[in-house]
Protein backbone atom coordinates (compact mmCIF):
# COMPACT_ATOMS: atom_id res chain seq x y z
CA UNK A 1 0.00 0.00 0.00
CA UNK A 2 1.09 3.63 -0.96
CA UNK A 3 2.92 5.71 1.83
CA UNK A 4 0.73 9.08 2.83
CA UNK A 5 1.94 12.21 3.98
CA UNK A 6 -0.55 14.68 5.40
CA UNK A 7 0.57 18.83 5.29
CA UNK A 8 -1.42 21.92 7.04
CA UNK A 9 -0.36 24.44 5.78
CA UNK A 10 -0.89 27.66 7.88
CA UNK A 11 0.96 30.36 6.33
CA UNK A 12 0.31 33.20 3.14
CA UNK A 13 3.36 33.98 1.86
CA UNK A 14 5.84 33.47 -0.70
CA UNK A 15 8.93 31.97 1.44
CA UNK A 16 6.59 29.82 3.58
CA UNK A 17 4.25 29.05 0.69
CA UNK A 18 7.40 27.02 -0.90
CA UNK A 19 7.73 24.22 1.56
CA UNK A 20 4.09 22.91 1.43
CA UNK A 21 3.97 22.74 -2.31
CA UNK A 22 7.30 21.28 -3.15
CA UNK A 23 6.86 18.47 -0.52
CA UNK A 24 3.52 17.61 -1.82
CA UNK A 25 4.86 17.35 -5.42
CA UNK A 26 7.63 15.65 -4.70
CA UNK A 27 5.85 12.99 -2.13
CA UNK A 28 3.82 12.58 -4.48
CA UNK A 29 6.18 11.71 -7.92
CA UNK A 30 7.82 9.40 -4.89
CA UNK A 31 4.46 7.54 -5.07
CA UNK A 32 2.84 8.75 -1.72
CA UNK A 33 -0.60 9.47 -0.99
CA UNK A 34 -0.45 13.23 0.02
CA UNK A 35 -3.57 15.79 0.77
CA UNK A 36 -2.68 19.40 1.99
CA UNK A 37 -5.00 20.86 4.42
CA UNK A 38 -5.01 24.63 3.99
CA UNK A 39 -6.34 26.72 6.78
CA UNK A 40 -5.98 30.53 8.34
CA UNK A 41 -3.49 32.40 6.02
CA UNK A 42 -2.67 28.66 3.95
CA UNK A 43 -6.01 29.78 2.04
CA UNK A 44 -4.68 32.71 0.46
CA UNK A 45 -2.74 29.82 -2.07
CA UNK A 46 -5.48 28.13 -2.82
CA UNK A 47 -6.55 31.61 -4.76
CA UNK A 48 -6.47 31.20 -8.43
CA UNK A 49 -4.17 34.07 -8.98
CA UNK A 50 -1.23 33.72 -6.77
CA UNK A 51 0.41 36.72 -7.54
CA UNK A 52 -0.54 38.58 -4.72
CA UNK A 53 1.58 35.84 -2.40
CA UNK A 54 3.86 38.45 -1.29
CA UNK A 55 7.49 37.95 1.22
CA UNK A 56 7.88 41.16 2.96
CA UNK A 57 11.12 41.65 5.31
CA UNK A 58 9.66 43.21 7.87
CA UNK A 59 9.78 41.15 11.21
CA UNK A 60 11.84 38.59 9.32
CA UNK A 61 15.48 39.63 10.48
CA UNK A 62 17.01 36.10 8.80
CA UNK A 63 16.19 37.22 4.70
CA UNK A 64 19.04 37.69 3.68
CA UNK A 65 19.33 41.46 1.84
CA UNK A 66 21.90 42.96 -0.61
CA UNK A 67 22.34 45.75 1.52
CA UNK A 68 21.51 45.95 5.72
CA UNK A 69 18.30 47.41 5.45
CA UNK A 70 17.10 49.47 8.92
CA UNK A 71 13.21 48.43 10.13
CA UNK A 72 12.45 52.14 9.83
CA UNK A 73 13.21 51.63 6.13
CA UNK A 74 11.58 48.24 5.89
CA UNK A 75 8.56 50.12 6.80
CA UNK A 76 8.23 51.97 3.97
CA UNK A 77 5.19 52.20 1.09
CA UNK A 78 6.15 50.20 -1.54
CA UNK A 79 9.01 47.93 0.76
CA UNK A 80 7.16 44.83 0.29
CA UNK A 81 6.64 44.88 -3.46
CA UNK A 82 10.21 45.52 -3.87
CA UNK A 83 10.85 42.61 -1.61
CA UNK A 84 8.63 40.36 -3.54
CA UNK A 85 9.65 41.80 -6.72
CA UNK A 86 13.80 41.14 -5.81
CA UNK A 87 12.44 37.52 -4.96
CA UNK A 88 10.55 36.55 -7.61
CA UNK A 89 13.67 37.45 -10.14
CA UNK A 90 15.73 35.21 -7.31
CA UNK A 91 13.78 32.02 -7.52
CA UNK A 92 13.23 32.25 -11.34
CA UNK A 93 17.16 33.14 -12.38
CA UNK A 94 18.23 30.02 -10.08
CA UNK A 95 15.36 28.06 -11.52
CA UNK A 96 13.26 27.36 -8.82
CA UNK A 97 8.95 26.79 -10.37
CA UNK A 98 6.90 29.51 -9.61
CA UNK A 99 3.82 28.87 -7.03
CA UNK A 100 1.52 28.42 -10.01
CA UNK A 101 3.05 25.25 -11.47
CA UNK A 102 4.21 23.74 -8.13
CA UNK A 103 0.56 23.79 -7.27
CA UNK A 104 -0.52 22.32 -11.47
CA UNK A 105 2.60 19.60 -10.74
CA UNK A 106 0.45 18.81 -7.14
CA UNK A 107 -2.83 18.42 -8.79
CA UNK A 108 -1.28 16.73 -11.59
CA UNK A 109 0.14 13.71 -9.44
CA UNK A 110 -3.35 13.88 -7.46
CA UNK A 111 -2.51 15.58 -4.25
CA UNK A 112 -5.77 16.70 -2.78
CA UNK A 113 -6.12 20.20 -1.59
CA UNK A 114 -8.62 20.64 1.49
CA UNK A 115 -9.48 24.05 2.69
CA UNK A 116 -10.71 24.84 6.01
CA UNK A 117 -14.60 25.63 5.98
CA UNK A 118 -14.30 27.49 8.88
CA UNK A 119 -11.55 29.86 8.08
CA UNK A 120 -12.97 30.70 4.38
CA UNK A 121 -16.21 31.46 6.63
CA UNK A 122 -14.33 33.21 9.18
CA UNK A 123 -12.74 35.40 6.47
CA UNK A 124 -15.50 35.91 4.16
CA UNK A 125 -13.52 34.45 1.71
CA UNK A 126 -15.41 34.14 -2.01
CA UNK A 127 -15.19 30.83 -3.14
CA UNK A 128 -15.48 31.58 -6.64
CA UNK A 129 -11.83 33.33 -6.45
CA UNK A 130 -10.16 29.68 -5.10
CA UNK A 131 -8.96 27.10 -7.91
CA UNK A 132 -11.74 24.68 -8.63
CA UNK A 133 -9.54 21.37 -7.53
CA UNK A 134 -10.43 21.87 -3.99
CA UNK A 135 -12.54 20.17 -1.13
CA UNK A 136 -13.39 21.99 1.94
CA UNK A 137 -13.76 20.46 5.25
CA UNK A 138 -12.97 20.72 9.10
CA UNK A 139 -10.41 18.85 11.45
CA UNK A 140 -12.60 15.98 11.34
CA UNK A 141 -11.80 15.82 7.36
CA UNK A 142 -8.60 16.07 7.60
CA UNK A 143 -7.77 14.06 10.77
CA UNK A 144 -9.78 11.24 9.20
CA UNK A 145 -6.95 11.09 6.58
CA UNK A 146 -4.25 12.29 8.93
CA UNK A 147 -4.01 9.71 11.75
CA UNK A 148 -3.23 7.36 8.78
CA UNK A 149 -0.03 8.81 7.19
CA UNK A 150 3.19 8.34 7.61
CA UNK A 151 4.35 11.63 7.76
CA UNK A 152 2.51 15.16 9.17
CA UNK A 153 3.79 18.43 8.57
CA UNK A 154 2.36 21.99 10.15
CA UNK A 155 3.88 24.30 8.29
CA UNK B 1 24.93 3.93 -22.42
CA UNK B 2 21.69 3.08 -24.99
CA UNK B 3 18.44 4.98 -23.43
CA UNK B 4 14.89 5.30 -24.86
CA UNK B 5 14.12 8.60 -23.96
CA UNK B 6 15.57 12.08 -22.54
CA UNK B 7 14.74 14.39 -20.05
CA UNK B 8 17.00 17.51 -19.83
CA UNK B 9 15.98 19.35 -16.64
CA UNK B 10 19.53 21.74 -16.94
CA UNK B 11 18.63 25.31 -15.26
CA UNK B 12 15.46 23.81 -12.80
CA UNK B 13 15.80 23.62 -9.25
CA UNK B 14 14.17 20.95 -6.36
CA UNK B 15 12.02 19.43 -6.67
CA UNK B 16 11.33 20.05 -10.67
CA UNK B 17 14.23 17.63 -11.26
CA UNK B 18 12.59 14.83 -9.84
CA UNK B 19 8.95 15.54 -10.48
CA UNK B 20 9.16 15.89 -13.99
CA UNK B 21 11.58 12.92 -13.77
CA UNK B 22 8.84 10.84 -12.38
CA UNK B 23 6.40 12.29 -15.16
CA UNK B 24 9.06 11.65 -17.99
CA UNK B 25 8.77 7.72 -16.66
CA UNK B 26 4.85 7.81 -16.14
CA UNK B 27 4.21 6.78 -20.41
CA UNK B 28 7.38 4.63 -20.65
CA UNK B 29 7.63 0.56 -20.62
CA UNK B 30 9.27 -1.65 -17.69
CA UNK B 31 13.09 -1.88 -18.49
CA UNK B 32 13.22 1.24 -20.98
CA UNK B 33 15.89 3.66 -19.89
CA UNK B 34 15.77 7.38 -19.50
CA UNK B 35 18.71 9.70 -19.71
CA UNK B 36 18.36 12.45 -17.29
CA UNK B 37 20.37 15.93 -17.63
CA UNK B 38 20.59 17.94 -14.88
CA UNK B 39 22.79 20.50 -13.34
CA UNK B 40 21.59 21.08 -10.00
CA UNK B 41 23.80 19.11 -7.75
CA UNK B 42 21.25 18.13 -5.36
CA UNK B 43 20.02 16.15 -7.87
CA UNK B 44 22.52 13.36 -7.29
CA UNK B 45 21.37 12.95 -4.00
CA UNK B 46 17.63 12.93 -4.93
CA UNK B 47 18.20 11.23 -8.06
CA UNK B 48 19.16 7.90 -5.64
CA UNK B 49 16.50 8.35 -3.00
CA UNK B 50 13.95 8.92 -5.70
CA UNK B 51 15.25 5.50 -7.15
CA UNK B 52 15.40 3.78 -3.73
CA UNK B 53 11.97 4.53 -2.86
CA UNK B 54 9.88 4.01 -6.35
CA UNK B 55 11.68 1.16 -7.17
CA UNK B 56 13.29 2.17 -10.60
CA UNK B 57 16.99 1.65 -11.00
CA UNK B 58 19.78 4.04 -11.12
CA UNK B 59 21.60 2.66 -13.49
CA UNK B 60 24.46 5.11 -13.44
CA UNK B 61 25.77 8.84 -12.52
CA UNK B 62 28.17 10.88 -14.15
CA UNK B 63 29.45 14.26 -13.87
CA UNK B 64 29.71 15.55 -17.75
CA UNK B 65 31.46 19.45 -17.57
CA UNK B 66 29.19 20.78 -14.95
CA UNK B 67 26.21 18.67 -15.76
CA UNK B 68 24.98 15.67 -14.12
CA UNK B 69 23.91 12.84 -16.16
CA UNK B 70 21.75 9.95 -14.55
CA UNK B 71 20.28 7.15 -16.47
CA UNK B 72 17.39 5.56 -15.14
CA UNK B 73 15.41 2.12 -15.70
CA UNK B 74 12.07 1.91 -15.00
CA UNK B 75 11.06 -0.46 -12.54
Amino acid sequence: MAKKMAIIATKGTLDMAYPPFILASTAAALGYDVQVFFTFYGLQLLRKDLSNVMISPLANPAMPMPIPMPVMVQMLPGMESMATMMMKQKLKKHGVASLTELRELCLEADVKFIACQMTVDLFEFDKSEFIENVEYGGASTFLGFAGDTDICLFI
Amino acid sequence: MKFDKEFDASGMSCPLPIVKTKKSLTDMASGQVLKVISTDSGSVKDMQAFADQTGNTLVSTAEEGGKYVFFMKKK
